[in-house]
């Protein structure tokens, strides 16, 4: 009976200090989703500059206007229903009957892809100082959903795949081809004009 | 026959917890994945508008976060209920941004710079007014990448 062997460590505590651990991670850190509308501002206008300059032709524009009561308009028609606006947006984007009062088109040349009459459509949203949030939020919601229904049928018609299933190289061409052109527009008082 | 009859009777066995820290660090695995670590106190509410054309911020270590809402309970007193500005602790004007951008674009490094991500963490409440000063601000100091926070929503069909 010399040798004895090296005791167990008592593991039985292990418990508490791990639950101890998890209730230090639980207070510390928050599961704030990391997600939302990705956009680009324009350029701040160089002082000086003629506003002129900065006008397109009237028919590649799309006024989205919100008033201070959340009503919508687009295109000088009233918006009743988001069903609605999509159905304007993507008539706006796509013109399939070749209009004269919708964009017009510009053939380009898309590497990788060849030429493809790409609209020089731009939708303009503007709002007023009282209009709520959520509900520019829910605007710009339905003019991204109506892009991305877009860009999904060109990407079906050539390619056989939603835009989200397609190599990063095929998406750069269908973004290239159908532009995401929603202008920050300059602020105004829209219930003022 | 004694074979078969048994020595008293032993009871319940005790349920053996040797696995219980096994489990217990598998869910702690879980929150230090899934979460991240919380970077400021939030001195506005905010709760954020719904969409469902949402995307994933790219980098989040690149992202500053600006938030407005009205302040909270215990902030009602001193600064009212009208929508205010905080950044990083502070409840701040649409003056202060320029410095805070500069500073944020500071501790980054020079490649990523151009990378640089404004999250505005906006409560639906939230009138266009002060939103539209803040992009105003934001396009004045060139920080033209914004993300415009929303939860993500199941799309509506119609």
């Amino acid at each position: 009976m010399a040798s004895k062997k090296t005791p167990e460590i008592n593991g039985g505590s292990m418990a508490d200090i791990s639950f101890l651990m998890l209730i230090f991670f639980l207070m510390v850190s928050t599961m704030d989703p990391e997600t939302g509308l990705s956009r680009r501002l324009p350029q701040m206008p160089p002082e000086n500059a003629k506003l002129e300059d900065l006008k397109v032709n009237r028919r590649n524009m799309l006024d989205v206007k919100i008033n201070s009561r959340n009503g919508v308009m687009a295109g000088g028609e009233v918006i009743l229903s988001d069903a609605q606006l999509e159905e304007i947006v993507i008539e706006f984007l796509t013109n399939p009957s070749d209009r004269s009062d919708l964009p017009s088109k510009v053939m380009k040349n898309i590497e990788g892809f060849g030429e493809y009459p790409v609209s020089e459509g731009v939708i303009s949203l503007q709002n007023d100082r009282q209009s709520l949030y959520s509900k520019y939020i829910e605007v710009q919601n339905i003019l991204v959903r109506a892009i991305n229904k877009v860009r999904d049928d060109f990407a079906i018609a050539h390619f056989g795949e939603v835009y989200n299933d397609l190599p990063a190289e095929k998406q750069d061409i269908v973004r290239e081809a159908i532009p995401n052109r929603i202008s920050e527009a300059e602020p105004l008082d829209v219930t003022k004009q | 026959m004694a074979k078969f009859i048994r020595k008293g009777d032993k009871g319940t066995p005790g349920i053996n917890t040797a696995s219980l820290p096994d489990i217990v660090f598998m869910i702690l695995m879980f929150f230090m994945v899934s979460t991240s670590m919380r970077q400021t106190d939030r001195m506005v509410n905010v709760k954020l508008p719904e969409a469902s054309e949402v995307t994933k911020i790219e980098r989040k270590d690149l992202a500053s976060y600006i938030f407005i809402g009205t302040p909270s309970l215990q902030y009602q007193k001193e600064f009212g209920t009208d929508s205010r500005i905080q950044l990083n602790d502070s409840f701040r004007t649409v003056k202060d941004i320029s410095d805070f951008v500069a500073a944020e674009r500071e501790a980054l490094s020079e490649v990523d710079r151009e990378l640089m991500t404004i999250s505005l963490k906006i409560d639906e409440e939230t009138r266009m007014g002060i939103v539209t000063e803040v992009k105003q601000e934001l396009r004045r100091c060139s920080a033209l990448k914004i993300m415009y926070a929303a939860r993500k929503t199941a799309p509506a069909v119609y």
